[in-house]
């Protein structure tokens, strides 16, 4: 039985078909507990450093990376994005947020590194929901995943911005 | 065809307008399921062709993460320590569109667009073209530059 109150969208909740959702506005602004701790994996690295073609030795020679001071082999630039988007998921993935993921194109990219991400690093993320706005028919979700040791030292954040298009 | 290897840059003297690397990359199918497995984002478009036409896309594209960590690889190669990197930024502008069988060509140019004395960084710009559509908007990294040597830039007065 449907209820009075039911929230009328932009399909017929009585079809049987799957109910358009819109990002809802009210996450903006939302911070998750921190965690879990992420250990940075060498094989990760090495993996990662090959496949978008990154060749400095530092991201695949353990002995080259100590040799330059550092305690395991060097993270390229955008590595840590895996890691920001598996805690990305806590928000992108729950049904209440309304996030449709077969309209979501990523739009925006962002990356501001503290000091070098090595293997064997512990990192502690935590996700925010920055922003969530309508725009021209279509929604832009903006997520922060910021990244410290488990210190508290601040490490490196990531921000994502994803375009939701309209139905 | 691998990318060409750009010749070391003295960061000491960074000019602005200095053109740091230029480089090609070739992108298969190969590529994206490579990036795929390493990156953990398995989401079919960038490798069913039938998911990506459902989903209103020409077919098979490229990861957008995977154009921005290859775009960055030349100035990776120019600075020789990648960890100089401070801040990577882009816009995904355009879908590139990958063939079953064949390559399409990523070519990437790295610029010095501003330099800070203070904060001793610069920023780079890179561009980044498919068949001379741009793939990457505002595609910015900022490194860190070698701390100022008073000995060099004050000539005669380094010595006791």
């Amino acid at each position: 039985m449907i209820e009075e109150s039911t929230p009328v969208g932009p399909a017929d909740p009585t079809s049987g078909d799957i109910v358009t959702t819109t990002p809802d506005p009210a996450f903006a602004g939302r911070s998750y507990p921190a965690g879990p701790v992420h250990t940075v994996s060498a094989a990760k690295i090495i993996e990662f450093a090959h496949a978008t073609g990154a060749n400095s030795p530092l991201h695949s020679d353990p002995e080259a990376a100590r040799s330059a001071g550092h305690a395991g082999v060097v993270a390229p630039p955008t590595f840590l994005v895996s890691l920001a988007q598996a805690t990305e998921a806590q928000y992108i993935e729950d049904p209440a947020a309304g996030i449709d993921f077969r309209r979501v194109v990523h739009g925006e990219e962002t990356f501001t590194l503290h000091r070098p991400v090595v293997a064997g690093d512990r990192l502690v993320p935590i996700l925010t929901v920055e922003a969530v706005r309508a725009a021209g028919g279509h929604s832009m979700i903006t997520t922060r995943v910021d990244l410290a040791d488990e210190a508290g030292g601040d490490v490196a954040s990531v921000r994502s911005m994803l375009v939701v298009r309209g139905a | 065809m691998p990318p060409t290897t750009p010749s070391p840059v003295d960061l000491a003297n960074l000019v602005i307008g200095q053109e740091l690397a230029r480089t090609r990359h070739e992108i298969t199918r190969d590529t994206l399921v490579r990036y795929a497995g390493a990156s953990g984002d398995f989401n079919p478009i960038h490798y069913n062709d039938t998911v990506a036409t459902d989903a209103g896309l020409p077919g098979v594209i490229a990861h957008g993460m995977l154009t921005m960590g290859t775009a960055v690889t030349g100035l990776l190669d120019a600075i020789v320590d990648p960890t100089a990197v401070r801040a990577y930024t882009t816009r995904f502008t355009n879908p590139i569109p990958v063939p079953a069988t064949g390559a399409v060509i990523l070519e990437v140019s790295a610029v010095v667009a501003t330099i800070d004395e203070a904060a001793r960084t610069a920023r780079v710009d890179l561009t980044a073209e498919v068949d001379g559509t741009k793939v990457l908007g505002r595609a910015r990294a900022t490194i860190a530059l070698p701390a100022v040597d008073p000995s060099e830039s004050q000539p005669g007065n380094g010595a006791a």
